[in-house]
């Protein structure tokens, strides 16, 4: 983690003057459950993408390619939305 | 060819001229809810915008929470926003207020104090803004109608300068429904003295995106904080300057943050705020022609807390009460009393300070009150301390 700033070096009104630096704080710290892609039993129906409220599914040219796990909290959403004929998502216990 | 400039006086209440000045002032933005005893300020200001004499967006919104809510967006984009409210209206806001100044957006309110509830009463008390003294707002309590006029247009200087947002109050009924004189200031000149806003930030701007009110926890919020209460301090610099600026463009002589009445000998003084100052000040004349040292010491900025300009005062005290118009319902009396009598302390020559609480809940104060406080004074200047540092003045055993 970078040096804290004091508190002369803030900006007024306590706002954020970069746009996007959400994606700097890491709140995968937080999971306690991750989920596991099978890239063999995917069909690339793309519902866990469009449901993950973290945007932590990884597509790349219309293919999901894996999960985020910087940013993913282990919410289950994936999993749940996943066709059960296709089981390409599982979630599992962290492992501490 | 010289040009006259004709004065225009007119009899307005003391809703009437807020209503007027907010009317000269133009704002982007006003966002109220009506009530006892400022619903006037906001509904003769609807009729200005329904006449079209503004250019303001009108916010009719469903409660003071709201209305204060829907200020603080307008302002962080970037407007020029004022609101009006009492009493329970501004107890509604009060968490929004705290919002407003950390935010740093200077908002400016009407108010018209009144007392607040239990029991139901629509009558003066400070209770309500002293009830938001922490809230980070500078505070300007106006004596008469003709003041609170002037002041909205001060308030909105100091609060545009300073980027921290400012109340200024009237006492309920007995200036807000009182016909007075008010000299009208020019429209043109207003508008010239205000000038634009500049605001530090704002959300319209797409070039430059930012995130306003973001969760703050254990590792930043202090320094926030500390910030916060920086600005507050240059807000106090800011004040004076605003005043002389205002006096020099308008001709006036409005005092800053304390107005003083034959304060120069005095071994005696009262520091009140509001409408009674006046009939302190009345008071002082009675006993001056007796041979009495009194004098009057009304304050008129009580956020933030004017210590520095308090001392100047109080160096030949021997004596010194605070009014307050409010009970901290804490056993120590009134909050103005609290801080004063705080903030003398260390000084090495302080006067004995008592505390008289009077008017709450609209309660008449008289001369004879005001010559019955000083006689207490008196006395204990002569080394007749009472058993009691606070009384109550004005309600009946």
């Amino acid at each position: 983690m970078s040096k804290l700033k004091g508190w002369k070096e803030l900006a007024p009104g306590a706002i954020i003057e970069e746009a996007g630096n959400a994606v700097e704080f890491k709140t995968g710290d937080w999971r306690t459950q991750r989920p596991i892609f099978y890239p063999d039993k995917c069909k690339h129906c793309l519902f866990c993408w469009l449901y993950c409220p973290d945007s932590s599914i990884l597509v790349e040219d219309g293919k999901v390619i894996g999960i985020d796990y910087d940013h993913c909290k282990g919410c289950g959403i994936c999993v749940k939305v996943c066709p059960p004929k296709f089981s390409a998502l599982e979630m599992v216990m962290e492992e501490i | 060819m010289t040009t006259e400039i004709r004065k225009k006086v007119l009899a307005l209440t003391g809703n009437e001229a807020y209503a007027y000045a907010m009317k000269q002032i133009n704002p982007d933005v006003v966002a109220a809810y009506p009530i006892t005893p400022a619903t006037e300020i906001v509904q003769i200001f609807s009729k200005y915008v329904a006449d079209g004499e503004v250019d303001t967006e009108f916010v009719p919104v469903e409660s003071e929470h709201s209305a204060m809510s829907a200020c603080v967006g307008a302002s962080a984009a970037g407007a020029r926003v004022m609101t009006a409210t009492a009493s329970q209206g501004l107890a509604l806001m009060h968490e929004v207020l705290y919002v407003a100044s950390a935010l740093r957006l200077p908002i400016v309110l009407a108010e018209v104090n009144r007392a607040l509830s239990a029991p139901i009463n629509i009558h003066c008390d400070h209770s309500d803004t002293m009830g938001s003294r922490d809230a980070g707002w500078i505070q300007i309590y106006s004596e008469n109608a003709d003041e609170a006029y002037q002041s909205l247009f001060i308030a909105l200087k100091i609060a545009e300068r300073a980027n921290i947002p400012a109340m200024v109050t009237m006492d309920g009924f007995i200036v807000s429904h009182g016909m007075e004189p008010v000299e009208i200031l020019p429209d043109e000149k207003v508008r010239q003295f205000l000038g634009e806003r500049k605001p530090l930030y704002t959300i319209l701007d797409v070039e430059h995106p930012i995130t306003i009110g973001p969760l703050d926890l254990t590792d930043y919020f202090f320094e926030h904080k500390r910030g916060q209460i920086e600005a507050i301090k240059e807000a106090k610099k800011v004040i004076p300057e605003v005043h002389r600026e205002y006096n020099e463009f308008f001709g006036k002589n409005m005092p800053d943050f304390f107005e003083p009445y034959r304060m120069e000998d005095a071994e005696i003084a009262v520091i009140s705020l509001g409408s009674a100052s006046g009939t302190v000040r009345e008071a002082v004349d009675v006993l001056r022609e007796k041979g009495e040292k009194v004098g009057a010491l009304r304050m008129r900025i009580f956020r933030p807390f004017p210590y520095e300009k308090l001392r100047e005062y109080t160096g030949n005290l021997k004596v010194l009460s605070v009014m307050d118009r409010a009970d901290s319902l804490a056993t120590i009396g009134g909050p103005v009393f609290n801080e004063v009598r705080s903030w003398l302390y260390d000084l090495e020559r302080r006067p004995f300070v008592m505390n008289f609480v009077y008017g709450l809940g609209g309660r008449d104060f008289f001369v004879e009150d005001a010559l019955y406080i000083f006689e207490k004074l008196i006395k204990a200047a002569k080394g007749e301390r009472p058993s009691e540092l606070i009384e109550y003045v004005g309600v009946r055993e």
